[in-house]
C-alpha cells in the first residue's frame, strides 16, 4: 500500500543520505522523494511516497524518528491533504501536430515552456493521476524525455505539520 | 580563556564528560589528538588493532555501565572500528568512537587514507558527527556522549578532520544539550501500565521475558521484586543473563536457539509474555508465526520502534525498564490492596499450577552432557568447573559460537554485568578485547574470557596490549580444532559434509603463542588437569593467562531449535535419546506457512 509522508528534518549535510539509507536497508520501497527548504532556514521538508506491501506505516515512522536529525513525521492522508507533482515533458511536435498538443496542454491547464522546430516542452502540474493521464495522451506523438518532481503535499486547513501530535507507539 | 588547539579542546571536552579510558591506535589524521593526550587525565590503552579497540570499548561499557571510548585514525583505522561499532549497535551498548579525518581542503578528493566514515558508519551507529568547525568540538563531544548513553544506548562516531584538530580555538565548555530531534521517552504511560497489570491478573501462565534493557536500566532489583511478588517465572535472554540470579527458584535461564527446554517451552506455552526490554529476536522466537501462539504480549521497551516490529504487542509500553517496573509494581500493589485475589499468600492470582508445570520441566530437562574419566575433555565440563571454582563471581566474556552458548548455559550467573558477549551481531573475535575492556573498567574483578579457537585467532593480538599494559585477564580457549558451530550445522544440515571448518588443535601452538606475547600459556588435555590449570591461572595477577583446553571436536551444543523451525521442535540432543524422557512436544500444532529463514 502506498502512503505519503511529510518529514521535517534538520537542514544538515548528509541528512538525505541518512533517510534514504534507512529506507534502503529496511526494505522500505521509495516510490518518490522530494526535498526542499522550508519557512525556517534550519529545517528542510521531505515528501516521501512509500510503498509498503506487507508492513504497517508505523514501522517506517518509528524508524525515521530514531534518526537524530528527523524532527517530525506525519502521514498525509488523501482526504485531508493536498498533493501536487510537476512534470516537464518534451514531446515530438512537428508543425502538423503542434496545435493538437497545445490544445491538450490547455485542457490540462499546463504550459508550453519551450518550442523548437520539431519538439516542444510542456509543464504540467497536478495530482499524479492527472500527470499520468497527460503523459499517456501525448505518448502517441512521441515522448523525447520527461522529468517529474516527485509528489509534494501539505495537510488541508490552517494547521502546520508542527502543530500535529507526535505519533506514539502502539 | 586562552587559545588551545582543537585537539586540546577535544581532551578538555572528554575530561568534562568524565572519560577515564580510551582504547585506540594513532595514525596520520588523528596524530594531533595524541599530543594533548600526554598531559590529559584520560588514560589511553594502546591496542594492536582498531577492531580490538572497538570491542574493548564495548566490553568496558558493558562491565561498567559507562560510555566506552575508542579512537582511530582516518581511512583503514576508522573502517577497522566498524565490526565493533556494529556489535555495539545491535546490543545497544554505549560507545563513542573518535576518528581522525583528512584535512578539510583534502576531503572529497580521494586523499591518502580518506574514507567517508560518517557515511560508512551511519547504518551501524545511533548517530555520526562530522566536526567541520573547531569551535564545535566541545559541544559535539557532549552531544555524542548524551546520545550514546541515554534512551536506547548505542554507539556514536565523531569524525574530526586533522586541520580542525590543529586549529586554534577559544575553549568554551559545552552548553546545555539541545537536540530537537532526540527526545527519548523514559517515563511509561500510566494507562498502559494499568492495562498491563490487568492482563497479568487475568493470565494463568504468565512468563516474564527479561531482555537486555533491564541491565541497561539497572533494574535487576525491581525485576526480582516483580517476579517474587507475583510468583511469575522469568526467562533471561542472552543479553540479560545475570539480570536475575540463575539459582533463584523463579529464574528459568536462557530461552532461544540454544536455550534450555524449560525456558523455551515456558514461552511457547505461556498465555502472557511480559516482555521488559527484549526485542523478540529471531534467535529467541524461532519461527515467528509459531512463537508463543497462545500468548498475549506486554512489550515494554525504551525504543518505540522495537514494539510491534516482530510481534504485535497487546499492551505496548514505551519507557525505561526501571521506571516501567517500578510503576508496574506500584499498580499491582494497589490493585491487590483492593482485591487480594486467590493465591496462597492472599496477594493476587495463583500461578502455582503453572509453576509446578514449569518446575517439572526443569527437573526433567536440564542441560545434559557426559564427561567420562578417560574420555575426551568436554567443553561443558570446562565451563562448569570454571564457574564452580570462581563461584560465579567473576566477569565472564565470550566470543561467538558453541563456546558462547555453553558459557551462557553452564555459568550460573549471580548478578548483572557479569556476562559480556556479542549477542545480536555475533561478532567472532569479540571475547579477548572485550575482556580487556571489562578488566580495565573493573580492575578489582576477576575477568575470564571463554573463547573458541576460531574467535581467539581473530583478535589475539590484544594479548600484547594486555601483557604490556598489565591487564591480567584469563582466557580459556575451548579448543575443539574446528569452527565448531559451523561444523555442527554441517553435521546436522549438510549431511556431515564438512567444508572448510577444520582448524586443527596444534596450529598455532597456543601455549607458545601466549608466551610469545608475554603471557602465561597452559595446556589441558584431560578432565583431571582442568581444576589445577584454572587455579593456577587464578593465582596470576600480573599478566594474562591463556589456557588451551583441548576439547572434544565432536561435541555439539544442545538443545537446539534449528533456524526457521518452531520452538516446539526443539531438539534435546543425544543425551536424551540414550536415556529417554517422555517428550511431549514436537507435534506441529501451528501454522506451517512459509516464512523467512534467518540462518
Amino acid at each position: 500500500m502506498k502512503h505519503t509522508i511529510a518529514v521535517l528534518v534538520e537542514n544538515k549535510p548528509g541528512v538525505l543520505s541518512r533517510v534514504s539509507g534507512l529506507f534502503a536497508r529496511r526494505g522500505f520501497n521509495i516510490h518518490s522523494l522530494a526535498v526542499g527548504t522550508t519557512e525556517s532556514p534550519n529545517v528542510s521538508r521531505m515528501t516521501i511516497v512509500v510503498d509498503l506491501p506487507e508492513r504497517p506505516l508505523e514501522h517506517v515512522t518509528k524508524q525515521l524518528y530514531k534518526l537524530i536529525n528527523v524532527l517530525k513525521v506525519i502521514e498525509l492522508e488523501r482526504e485531508s491533504s493536498v498533493e501536487r507533482e510537476l512534470m516537464l515533458i518534451k514531446v515530438r511536435a512537428v508543425a502538423e501536430v503542434r496545435a493538437r498538443i497545445i490544445e491538450l496542454t490547455e485542457i490540462f491547464r499546463g504550459k508550453v515552456i519551450d518550442v523548437g522546430t520539431d519538439a516542444m516542452t510542456v509543464e504540467v502540474t497536478g495530482s499524479p493521476d492527472k500527470i499520468n493521464a497527460f503523459e499517456d495522451l501525448v505518448a502517441t506523438y512521441g515522448i523525447i524525455e520527461l522529468v517529474k518532481s516527485g509528489r509534494v503535499g501539505l495537510s488541508r486547513g490552517s494547521k502546520s505539520i508542527k502543530d500535529r501530535q507526535l505519533r506514539v507507539a502502539g | 580563556m586562552s587559545e588551545v588547539t582543537g585537539a586540546k579542546a577535544l581532551f578538555l571536552a572528554l575530561e568534562a564528560v568524565g572519560v577515564e579510558h580510551i582504547f585506540g591506535i594513532p595514525g596520520g589524521a588523528i596524530l594531533p589528538a595524541y599530543d594533548p593526550l600526554i598531559d590529559s587525565t584520560v588514560k589511553h590503552i594502546l591496542c594492536r588493532h582498531e577492531q580490538g579497540a572497538a570491542h574493548a570499548a564495548d566490553g568496558y561499557a558493558q562491565a561498567s555501565g559507562k560510555v566506552g571510548v575508542c579512537m582511530a585514525t582516518s581511512g583503514p583505522g576508522a573502517t577497522n572500528l566498524i565490526t565493533g561499532l556494529a556489535s555495539s549497535f545491535m546490543d545497544s551498548i554505549p560507545v563513542v568512537a573518535i576518528t581522525g579525518q583528512v584535512p578539510r581542503p583534502a576531503m572529497g578528493y580521494d586523499a591518502f587514507q580518506e574514507s567517508d566514515i560518517t557515511g560508512i558508519a551511519a547504518p551501524v551507529t545511533k548517530h555520526t558527527f562530522l566536526v567541520m568547525e573547531p569551535d564545535d568540538i566541545a559541544q559535539t563531544i557532549a552531544e555524542a556522549f548524551h546520545i550514546a548513553g541515554t534512551g536506547r544506548p548505542g554507539p556514536v562516531l565523531v569524525d574530526i578532520p586533522k586541520d580542525v584538530l590543529q586549529a586554534k580555538v577559544e575553549y568554551v565548555p559545552a552548553g546545555p544539550i539541545d537536540l530537537p530531534g532526540y527526545q527519548p521517552t523514559s517515563k511509561p504511560n500510566h494507562r498502559q501500565i494499568v492495562e498491563a497489570a490487568k492482563l497479568i491478573a487475568q493470565s494463568e501462565r504468565p512468563v516474564i521475558y527479561a531482555g537486555g534493557g533491564i541491565i541497561k536500566a539497572g533494574a535487576s532489583e525491581q525485576l526480582v521484586q516483580l517476579a517474587e511478588m507475583t510468583g511469575i517465572p522469568v526467562v533471561t535472554t542472552l543479553m540479560a543473563r545475570g539480570v536475575m540470579p540463575d539459582n533463584h527458584p523463579l529464574c528459568l535461564g536462557m530461552p532461544g536457539m540454544h536455550g534450555n527446554y524449560t525456558a523455551v517451552t515456558a514461552l511457547q506455552r505461556s498465555d502472557l509474555l511480559i516482555g521488559i526490554g527484549p526485542r523478540f529476536d529471531d534467535r529467541v522466537t524461532g519461527k515467528l508465526s509459531s512463537f508463543a501462539p497462545e500468548a498475549k504480549v506486554i512489550h515494554a521497551d525504551i525504543d518505540p520502534a522495537e514494539i510491534g516490529k516482530n510481534r504485535k504487542a497487546d499492551v505496548p509500553i514505551v519507557g525505561d525498564a526501571k521506571a516501567t517496573l517500578i510503576e508496574l509494581i506500584k499498580v499491582i500493589e494497589s490493585r491487590r490492596s483492593k482485591d487480594p485475589g486467590p493465591s496462597a499468600n492472599g496477594s493476587g492470582p495463583d500461578y502455582s499450577a503453572w509453576r509446578d508445570t514449569v518446575n517439572d520441566w526443569k527437573a526433567r530437562y536440564p542441560y545434559r552432557y557426559t564427561q567420562t574419566q578417560d574420555g575426551p575433555l568436554k567443553p561443558q565440563y570446562v565451563v562448569e568447573r570454571l564457574a564452580a571454582l570462581t563461584d560465579g563471581n567473576a566477569i565472564y566474556c565470550s566470543g561467538v559460537g558453541q563456546h558462547q552458548m555453553w558459557a551462557s548455559q553452564f555459568i550460573p550467573f549471580r548478578r548483572p554485568r557479569t556476562w559480556i558477549n556479542s549477542g545480536g551481531s555475533g561478532a567472532m573475535g569479540f571475547g579477548v578485547p572485550a575482556a580487556m575492556g571489562a578488566k580495565v573498567a573493573r580492575s578489582g574483578d576477576e575477568v575470564w574470557c571463554i573463547d573458541g579457537d576460531g574467535c581467539f585467532q581473530m583478535t589475539c593480538q590484544e594479548l600484547a596490549t594486555m601483557a604490556v599494559e598489565r591487564i591480567p585477564v584469563k582466557i580459556a580457549i575451548i579448543n575443539n580444532a574446528y569452527l565448531g558451530m559451523v561444523r555442527q550445522w554441517q553435521e546436522l544440515f549438510y549431511d556431515e559434509r564438512y567444508s572448510e571448518v577444520e582448524f586443527g588443535w596444534d596450529i598455532p601452538d597456543y601455549v607458545k603463542l601466549a608466551e610469545a606475547y608475554g603471557c602465561i600459556g597452559l595446556r589441558v588435555e584431560s578432565m583431571q588437569e582442568v581444576d589445577a590449570a584454572i587455579e593456577k591461572a587464578r593465582g596470576v595477577n600480573d599478566r594474562p593467562v591463556v589456557i588451551d583446553f583441548r576439547c572434544d571436536p565432536q561435541e555439539m551444543c544442545y538443545p537446539m531449535v534449528a533456524a526457521g523451525s518452531s520452538n516446539d521442535d526443539i531438539i534435546l540432543g543425544p543425551e536424551f535419546e540414550k536415556d529417554p524422557v517422555e517428550h511431549e512436544l514436537g507435534d506441529h500444532l501451528y501454522s506451517q506457512t512459509e516464512e523467512m529463514v534467518i540462518d
